[in-house]
């Protein structure tokens, strides 16, 4: 094996390193901010209200996440509406189409995780929070949802990681994130071991990277409850 | 009514061969991950350590990139040492590519699962085993496993509903699947959309119907077991 080729062709791995970043970090936030909204909603007593956050959270987590993309940076010229309109200007970017199937994939897993960690609240805080008067909206905002974030924490540090790999999906559509940074240079030079494991070290060590920050985030927010 | 335009059967096919792959990678990966499970919890340091790194680097790489490292590299190393022994030039298939890396992806999450399960079986019912004579492979076969099964069965579901879905990766490096034949079907046709949700459908079905017998095996298994 021969790693100079590596070596001389780092800026590209960097600047695939950075589009693999944007996409991990953009895909993250914007999903968190689906999935609040989705996992009130799909907790909802009411079966009807429920249904739809449910079924939406049904479809991305047991679809694959590649089908997801395709059917939205592939399936998005069937519609002429689409295609005329405005919005067209997204659809027809890779890059916009990897980052909207992530977020929309990252969504469903986390407003699971957050339905889970709400319906589990215990009922002892809730009822404290009403003892002190607080209105439906104060006791989300004050007791319910914090309380939920801590306890997600630990299954949303793996999301993260599980973002992470499946952001590779983009390099599959013209995409030059680091796994696209590996298939160029594979391509160029066919150095298929040298050119996959240099990024798959990339991969590790942000992995590494992730795991350690969760690590310190657990110690930080969820001291109470660490053994 | 959607018009498939005669592409079903296309598609169908695809779906098979997913099923194939995804079937035969999860033996695969039962196999490694008992080994590695066996390796992780005995007394050997160098098995231990050697599990250790298997299960950390594959769970910190993207299977993308093990799969294509595994395609294009497979071929590349089976072809040089075939120059060394003179075979002719050999065509390193999709699919057996493809199973090797998901079989080997999901061996290092089995891993984890089985070590889990074992080490919740009582040691009492390991040690009667002993006690009545049995060698360690029989105690292994007719009371750890057994008795593991409960154990690391919801894990093991959440495996395979995974790994199922990972099967799409081997369109990727070329194989028929159903994510491919959809994209053939969805090209000839303009009807990319319309294809591509099918296979998602087509998707769900697979992971319904394991839910379905995972339950079953999950009764079979908790016989004699107490509900709460």
């Amino acid at each position: 094996m021969d790693f100079s080729v590596i070596i001389e062709n780092i800026p590209l791995y960097v600047e695939g390193l950075w589009v693999t970043v944007q996409l991990v970090v953009l895909s993250l936030l914007l999903g968190l901010v689906l999935a609040v909204p989705l996992a009130l909603v799909a907790t909802s007593r009411r079966r009807f209200v429920a249904f739809g956050p449910r079924a939406y959270i049904y479809f991305f987590r047991g679809t694959p996440l590649l089908v997801q993309m395709f059917m939205i940076y592939h399936g998005a010229g069937q519609f002429d509406l689409l295609k005329e309109s405005v919005l067209w200007v997204v659809f027809k970017e890779a890059y916009w189409c990897a980052l909207l199937a992530f977020s929309l994939n990252t969504a469903a897993y986390t407003a699971e995780m957050l339905r889970g960690a709400i319906e589990q609240t215990s009922f002892g805080e809730v009822e404290a929070a009403r003892a002190y008067g607080m209105s439906r909206a104060t006791q989300y905002r004050r007791i319910i949802l914090p309380s939920a974030f801590r306890r997600t924490l630990p299954s949303y540090g793996n999301e993260v990681i599980f973002m992470l790999h499946g952001s590779a999906l983009a390099g599959v559509i013209t995409i030059v994130d680091l796994f696209g940074a590996a298939k160029i240079v594979n391509s160029r030079y066919f150095v298929p071991f040298e050119s996959f494991i240099a990024a798959g070290l990339f991969y590790l060590g942000m992995t590494f990277l992730i795991v350690w920050v969760f690590k310190i985030a657990e110690t930080r927010w969820l001291a109470h409850v660490r053994r | 009514m959607v018009d498939l335009h005669g592409y079903l059967p296309l598609i169908l096919k695809g779906a098979l061969l997913t099923v194939e792959v995804a079937v035969l990678s999860l033996l695969i990966a039962i196999l490694l991950g008992l080994i590695g499970a066996a390796a992780k919890l005995s007394g050997s340091r160098l098995a231990k350590s050697i599990a250790a790194v298997y299960t950390t680097v594959i769970r910190g790489v993207p299977d993308l990139v093990l799969m294509t490292l595994v395609f294009f590299g497979g071929q590349m190393l089976v072809n040089e040492i075939g120059d060394r022994l003179g075979w002719d030039y050999v065509d390193v298939s999709p699919f057996v590519a493809g199973v090797l890396t998901i079989g080997f992806i999901f061996g290092a999450y089995l891993t984890e699962t089985f070590r889990g399960g074992i080490m919740a079986v009582s040691r009492g019912e390991i040690e009667a085993g002993h006690a009545y004579g049995l060698t360690s492979f029989q105690v292994f076969l007719r009371i750890t496993f057994p008795a593991m099964v409960r154990h690391a069965l919801p894990g093991f579901s959440n495996n395979w509903l995974v790994l199922a879905k990972t099967t799409a990766l081997v369109s990727v490096i070329g194989l028929h699947d159903m994510v491919f034949s959809a994209g053939q079907a969805g090209g000839a046709t303009r009807q990319p959309f319309t294809f591509y949700f099918l296979v998602a459908i087509l998707f769900l079905v697979i992971t319904g119907v394991s839910d379905l017998g995972l339950r079953w095996v999950e009764r079979r298994y908790s016989v004699g077991v107490r509900k709460t």
